[in-house]
Formats: C-alpha cells, sequence, structure tokens
C-alpha cells in the first residue's frame, strides 16, 4: 500500500489515529445553520455515544421582532416533542440609555411538569444586528433510569435595547431516552442562526 | 515528507488507513482532554489523586474541569459536596471562602425563587455543597460542572466555579451556581466527592484537562 503524501500540509485517506493520539474531549458532530426556518431539528447522533451533549448557538435573529427561542426534546426520534420537564428560568438585564437593571426570577417561563418548549432566551429583537447566542448543556440523555439535567445561559439582544442574561436549568422528567432536540422561535416564526451541536466524551 | 535517518524507524507508517507508531500530532484540538473517568458503585467517596490511577492535578493544565453526572445518592435529601488537599494529605479540610445562590421552581408550580443561599463557607473547612437535597427516588440525580483554576500555583489561592442541576427531595428543581477560593498557597493536589453522611449510590465523574 503506498504511503500517503501530505497534501496542503494535510494527510489524506487516513481514518484512524493510534490511540495514542489524544484527539480532544469534546467532538463537533454536527453544524445546522437556519435560514428563514421555523425549526432546527437534531434527530440524529444523540445516544450513549457521549455523557453530555453540549449545543453553542450563535446569531439567532428572529423574522418577527420581539421574540424568544425555545426548545424541546423528543423521546422517538423526533416524531413528538413533548418531553415533560420542570425548570427555572431567570434573568439578569441592563438597557442600552443606562436606566433599568434587574435581577430576579422570571416565572412566566419556566415549566412545571410541562410538555411544551422551554424559553432559552428572552425576548430578541429582529433588526439587522439583533440577535441571541449561548449554549446548552444536556446531560446523559440515552439514561433509561435517571431523569434528564440540562442547563443553559444566553446573551440576548432585547427587542428595546437591552442586554438580557438568561439561565435556564431543569430536568426532563422521563427515564426514556431522549434521542432528538429541536429549536424554533416563539409562535412559529421563521429564524436564522448557527447551531452546534458536541459530544463530549 | 521525508525519510528518516539510515536505520531508523519510519517516522509515519500508513497501515490500513491509520497511522502507526504515532504518538503526538499537533494542530489537532485537544484543549480539553479527558484525564480520568471514576465511576460510583454504592461509593463512600471518589478521589482525584495526582499521580495515582493515572490521575494528572499538577502544574499540566492550567485548569481542570470536572463533570458530575447522575450523581445519586443511597440515602435521601443528601447534599452533593466536594473538598481538596495538599501534598499527601488526606483530610481533604483546606480552608475556603465561598458565595452560592440558586434558583428553584416545584412540579406543583405553586413555589419558586431566585436568590443567595446560605450553603456557603467563610473560611471554613468543611465540604462545599455542589447540590441542594438531592433525592433518592430511583430517577432522582444531580448533574453538574466544576472548574478549577490554576491547582498547582503556589503564589495565590485556588479559584472554582460550579453550576448543577439538581432533582430534590421534595420534587423541586435547584439551579445551583458556586464560586470561590480555597484560601491557601500550597498546590492542590487531590480533589474529593463525596455525599455528605452517605454513600454515592450511583454516577459517573470525568476529569478533564483544560490547556
Amino acid at each position: 500500500m503506498a504511503i500517503k503524501v501530505a497534501n496542503n500540509q494535510s494527510l489524506t485517506a487516513i481514518t484512524a489515529l493510534p490511540s495514542a493520539v489524544s484527539g480532544g474531549a469534546m467532538t463537533l458532530l454536527s453544524t445546522q445553520t437556519a435560514s428563514s426556518s421555523s425549526t432546527i431539528s437534531f434527530t440524529s447522533g444523540i445516544d450513549s455515544t457521549y455523557d453530555e451533549y453540549v449545543f453553542k448557538f450563535y446569531d439567532l435573529n428572529p423574522a418577527t421582532d420581539d421574540k424568544k427561542f425555545q426548545f424541546n426534546l423528543s423521546a422517538d426520534g423526533g416524531s413528538n416533542y413533548n418531553v415533560t420537564k420542570t425548570t427555572t428560568f431567570f434573568s439578569a438585564y441592563h438597557d442600552e440609555s443606562d436606566s433599568a437593571t434587574n435581577l430576579g426570577y422570571r416565572t412566566g417561563n419556566d415549566l412545571a411538569q410541562g410538555t411544551g418548549v422551554q424559553f432559552f432566551t428572552d425576548s430578541a429583537g429582529n433588526g439587522s444586528d439583533e440577535s441571541a447566542a449561548g449554549e446548552l448543556h444536556l446531560f446523559a440523555p440515552s439514561s433509561t433510569t435517571f431523569v434528564k439535567h440540562f442547563y443553559s445561559r444566553t446573551s440576548t439582544y432585547y427587542t428595546s435595547n437591552y442586554a438580557f442574561d438568561v439561565f435556564v436549568a431543569g430536568y426532563a422528567n422521563t427515564t426514556s431516552a431522549v434521542n432528538a432536540v429541536q429549536f424554533s422561535v416563539e409562535s412559529g416564526g421563521n429564524f436564522d442562526g448557527v447551531i452546534k451541536m458536541y459530544g463530549v466524551a | 515528507m521525508g525519510r528518516g535517518p539510515v536505520g531508523a524507524p519510519a517516522i509515519i507508517r500508513y497501515v490500513n488507513n491509520s497511522l502507526a507508531s504515532v504518538d503526538d500530532v499537533s494542530g489537532i484540538n485537544d484543549s480539553m482532554v479527558l484525564i480520568k473517568t471514576l465511576t460510583a458503585s454504592s461509593s463512600a467517596t471518589l478521589s482525584f489523586v495526582n499521580g495515582t490511577s493515572d490521575v494528572v492535578f499538577d502544574g499540566t493544565y492550567p485548569i481542570y474541569l470536572f463533570k458530575f453526572i447522575n450523581m445519586h445518592p443511597n440515602g435521601n435529601a443528601k447534599q452533593f459536596k466536594f473538598q481538596v488537599d495538599t501534598g499527601t494529605n488526606t483530610s481533604y479540610n483546606q480552608t475556603l471562602t465561598t458565595s452560592t445562590f440558586t434558583a428553584y421552581h416545584n412540579e406543583d408550580d405553586d413555589s419558586t425563587s431566585l436568590g443567595y443561599n446560605d450553603v456557603d463557607h467563610a473560611q471554613g473547612t468543611g465540604f462545599q455543597h455542589l447540590s441542594i437535597s438531592t433525592g433518592n427516588d430511583n430517577d432522582q440525580t444531580v448533574s453538574g460542572t466544576l472548574h478549577l483554576y490554576d491547582p498547582s500555583n503556589t503564589t495565590f489561592v485556588k479559584h472554582f466555579l460550579a453550576r448543577s442541576s439538581t432533582y430534590t427531595a421534595n420534587d423541586h428543581c435547584y439551579d445551583l451556581y458556586v464560586g470561590g477560593y480555597f484560601n491557601t498557597t500550597t498546590a492542590l493536589t487531590r480533589v474529593q466527592f463525596k455525599y455528605d453522611g452517605d454513600t454515592i449510590d450511583a454516577g459517573v465523574i470525568k476529569m478533564y484537562g483544560v490547556s
């Protein structure tokens, strides 16, 4: 078999490395780009391979002004996004005119054994420079013994020019394996943005 | 890709689409490296000790990250905690000062809160909470992360940050934040996790080095 040669500083046709070579503990599994999309769904690759999955999202821009981004979980591969969840939601904010600040719990944005979507941002503006970004951690989704813990932190460019720092945590109250995650914007709107899914070994 | 000196082994050998005899490849993103995984099974404690069982906890990495996943207590309403120690000491009683706050919400939807939670330390030497009253129902656990910064430094204190999600004994979800420092300039060599006054029935803790 021919020895492979360096091709623009890369090695072609190499599909495996020796075990002694560390490839890092965090692996990018999938990148999806929303472009006037109503949903972005990750329906494959969420299994027992990793004990933690991390979703990083940025440049989330709703088509309609004043909309929150949201997610839900599925235990049937994405046929239904309706897993029962209990969550907390709190935020800190500050406006651009330096006239309003707050840190507080937001009762309207949490879930108590709810099966609907969970907000993970505040109401983002749809201006050309307005968006939300952050990350969501999902622990051991394939466990069939325990609930599925998750938490997120995001920054939102709020519709009326506030910086919102949003914290969400909770658990999917099911012992069925969670194997799909869907992101969307409230009221069925469309959005742009990038969402990446990583597995953490 | 050049040939090595006469008589020297080949630098790289291409075998069945794999690279043999290579133990380091620069440029690969390994800024976060899994060092050790410990799995609890009715365990009194789980400890990561530098130089033991392949654990590296020294100046190799400036940041160490621990992910604790589905830590399930044997008894009900138990506090998952951690402490550190230095040298070959095994008392796990380093002085620490911390701040702690929580958000919570119950499944009955009649109780929510965001506020300071007095599970902190002020120059204490006990273990630091990483959960709030974890339930021991079959599906109840706590999961989260702990970052420990520059533990081998001999000039500064040792900072840490943690966040966790707990399914509590009374069916609340608790979002716990912990920040603080071990008030010592001695290098840390070990970290221990446990359920206070109980055993860890099940759970996995992974230790990473972050470059």
